[in-house]
């Protein structure tokens, strides 16, 4: 028994077409104007909608190992394949840290178990995160782990990144940084202006985020060692990534969507739903992060998807953890947000992070015959509204709520199976 | 049910708001200077203080003020250290609000604490402080301590002011500035770049400087702030020393003065700090005046928002059975 996709606008790395598809074991066996159904298949019709490689997300936290009371693997696995994506990299930030070869075999287990979406467990750079001792990059690389980070905390010392760089170089492994200089953001809750002025809260200065970021550049110049750059959001960051790459650096970057959708004023209702790390800033960054991905600058869109409990959420700004959810309202509000061709919006939701994440061999593929199906079906058009009780994420610290989002997820395929349909987890 | 008024900043009372609680601690200020002043306006309504970082100086003006109007009053004192193994903030507020509470009285060292709680009781909320925030009651008693004491009514039009200090860290500033600007009163923040807000523009102060002496001698009220010895320790000023150097109230500075301007502090003073002389010397000195004021306007808000007669502007306010 197959399944067959018909009358699907496809988008892919081959640009644009109408066609049929029919998906059997696993692959994508064959591609045509049309194809008929054969007894015992199963047939999505697809007409209106469009059919793409199923979306990578660079940048999850799934809380598992340590905080299972707002997400965990699975529960955040389903929320990915809602979201119309294959494939997600967790975060390191667990309890215990994602820095030893038992930990981050163990999330690749628990993402197999779930079976909704490829779980690609990151590694931290430094032990415990706590910026002093590497991790060992090459038992963990031979484990599987592709992209290194310590997110959640930037790490603060120069030479430390600089050996970093240098003992990475040949693993076939990419550094991703956080880029904040903390001594400039301590006890900070918000960006750093007007607005925080005005509401006596502390503020993240946009220049904690362009100092790190910079150095980074001025290291990978000198190693020669490529870097990725997690969660820009300022003006000033996007100006340095751009310069970089004119310069010819093996860089890359992404963007959240809250951070090209949401500004600081936000905080106006002192909400920690809307404290995040780095956070919301001003309507020029929301700009200057938009015209980073039309022009190729920014290379993905990451959710930075943060699950909390509400409890936590329900604290005074100062003492509220940050973050918030993303990963099933990500195509909605990058198509809601932002006005760039659908293909350079997929491209940065789908092959663009696939790359980066090391997993081109298997997702964002061509839509061709003996390609891995991971596929994902959406409405482009489709105007609605996120209802946080009926979010598969365990928590639902969506800042979205009362916001128009274009664009939803139908059906997503992992490994040939439909996980999704209509709309609704299948598993 | 709607839920009570609340006063969380003074931007919510608008100017001609605030005149209101003006005049009505002005009939507040004369029930105090009755030989018993206690009155029954708010007999039968309960006021809870709820502090979540200490101040005994505005929980007993609150705590007084609710007296001389009758309410029964509540403590409820949270250190710091219980704060964070404790009930959530909700669970504490919803508890305290289950006795049956008119109103919460709330100090939270947290900017936007007290807003939280607003949304979570029926009860009315009075901002005793939240972080860097905001503190309204002290601004409405800084207000009709400048009115009474130029024996003016209404609002303070064409009065200058210069506020001195650590504005980045003061809820007072904050609350301070915007009452006595919705009033008309030209405020001049005086302050090293450390101690100001990252962005002060023409919505927060009408001027800036960090140079107290160009600004000293046409002032019609001189308003010091508290300087915290720990902002030593963030580099925000090199010493205590340079600060009274470069914007304390020097004998020199106080000489500068304009003979008939008032000087202010929120409490408590660094002697020595912010001001350098004895302020018992200074003739326009009405610190202690702003202590006692605060008596009748914190009155004034109770009475406002859980008075019979809320709103009006002649408030039954006979002593309980008749003068004594």
């Amino acid at each position: 028994m197959s399944l067959l996709i018909t009358g699907a606008r496809v988008i892919d790395p081959n640009g644009e077409r109408r066609v049929d598809v029919r998906v059997d074991d696993g692959l994508v066996r064959e591609v045509a104007d049309r194809l008929d159904a054969a007894d015992g298949d199963e047939v999505i019709d697809a007409n209106g909608l469009v059919l793409a490689p199923g979306f990578v997300d660079l940048h999850v936290h799934l809380r598992e190992p340590g905080r299972e009371e707002s997400e965990t693997i699975e529960t955040g696995s389903r929320a990915a394949a809602l979201g119309g994506f294959t494939a997600v990299v967790a975060m390191p930030n667990t309890d215990p840290t994602q820095d030893s070869v038992e930990v981050v075999d163990f999330v690749r287990r628990q993402g197999e178990r779930a079976g909704l979406c490829e779980v690609l467990p990151s590694g931290s750079i430094t032990v415990g995160r706590g910026g002093e001792q590497l991790t060992p990059f090459g038992e963990l690389a031979n484990a599987g782990v592709k992209i290194f980070t310590d997110d959640g905390n930037g790490v603060q010392n120069a030479l430390l990144m600089r050996r970093a760089l240098e003992y990475a170089d040949g693993l076939s492994i990419t550094l991703a940084q956080h880029c904040e200089v903390e001594q400039l953001t301590a006890g900070a809750v918000m960006h750093e202006g007007s607005c925080c002025s005005r509401l006596g809260l502390p503020g993240w200065p946009s220049i904690a985020e362009e100092l790190m970021l910079h150095r980074d550049i001025e290291l990978v110049r000198l190693t020669g060692v490529g870097m990725h750059f997690l969660h820009l959001s300022t003006a000033k960051s996007v100006e340095l990534v751009r310069a970089a790459k004119a310069d010819g650096l093996a860089i890359t970057a992404e963007a959240t969507p809250h951070h090209f959708s949401l500004t600081d004023e936000r905080l106006e209702s002192y909400d920690a739903l809307y404290k995040v790390n780095p956070p919301l800033r001003t309507a020029g960054d929301i700009a200057a992060i938009r015209a980073g991905l039309a022009d190729g600058t920014i290379d993905a869109i990451a959710t930075d998807h943060a699950p909390h409990v509400a409890e936590s959420k329900e604290q005074p700004l100062d003492l509220a953890p940050p973050g918030m959810l993303g990963l099933e309202t990500a195509l909605g509000v990058s198509l809601a947000s932002l006005e760039m061709p659908l293909v350079d919006v997929v491209a940065a939701l789908s092959w663009k992070p696939a790359a980066i994440a090391g997993v081109a061999d298997r997702h964002g593929r061509p839509i061709e015959p003996g390609e891995p199906a991971n596929l994902t079906v959406f409405d482009p058009d489709e105007v609605w509204e996120v209802v946080p009780a009926r979010l598969a994420s365990k928590s639902h610290n969506t800042p979205y709520v009362g916001m128009p989002l274009r664009g939803r997820v139908l059906h997503t395929m992992f490994q040939g199976t439909p996980v999704v349909r209509d709309g609704t987890a299948l598993r | 049910m709607t839920p009570a008024r609340s006063l969380i900043t003074v931007d919510e009372l608008g100017t001609d708001g605030i005149i209101r609680i003006l005049d009505l601690a002005d009939h507040m200020a004369e029930v105090n200077r009755r030989p018993n002043p206690k009155v029954p306006a708010l007999r039968g309504k309960t006021v809870c203080s709820v502090f979540f970082e200490d101040s005994t100086r505005t929980r007993l003006s609150f705590e007084t003020a609710a007296k001389r109007l009758s309410a029964d009053t509540m403590t409820f004192a949270v250190s710091q250290s219980s704060l964070s193994k404790g009930e959530s903030l909700r669970d504490t507020i919803e508890t305290i609000a289950a006795m049956g509470v008119d109103a919460f009285v709330v100090r939270h060292r947290s900017s936007g604490a007290p807003l939280m709680i607003d949304a979570w009781t029926q009860a009315s909320v009075i901002n005793a402080g939240d972080g860097w925030h905001a503190h309204p009651t002290q601004a409405l008693l800084d207000a009709y301590t400048v009115r009474s004491s130029l024996g003016r009514s209404g609002g303070l039009d064409g009065l200058r002011m210069a506020i001195v200090g650590d504005v980045k860290h003061s809820r007072v500033a904050r609350s301070t500035v915007a009452a006595m600007r919705m009033l008309g009163v030209h405020v001049t923040v005086v302050a090293p770049r450390t101690l100001l807000p990252p962005d002060v523009g023409d919505s927060f102060a009408d001027a800036v400087t960090d140079r107290l002496d160009d600004v000293i001698g046409s002032v019609d009220v001189l308003y010091l702030l508290r300087m915290q010895q720990e902002r030593m320790n963030e580099a925000l000023v090199p010493s205590l020393r340079e600060y009274t150097s470069r914007f304390g109230l020097t004998a020199e500075r106080a000489a500068a003065l304009p003979p008939q301007a008032l000087i202010m502090h929120p409490g408590p003073m660094n002697r020595g700090v912010e001001i350098a002389v004895d302020p018992g010397e200074l003739p326009g000195a009405v610190i202690t005046k702003q202590v006692t004021n605060g008596i009748a306007v914190r009155m004034a808000v109770l009475f406002d928002l859980l008075g019979s007669g809320a709103t009006t502007s002649s408030p039954d306010l006979t002593t309980e059975g008749g003068s004594l």
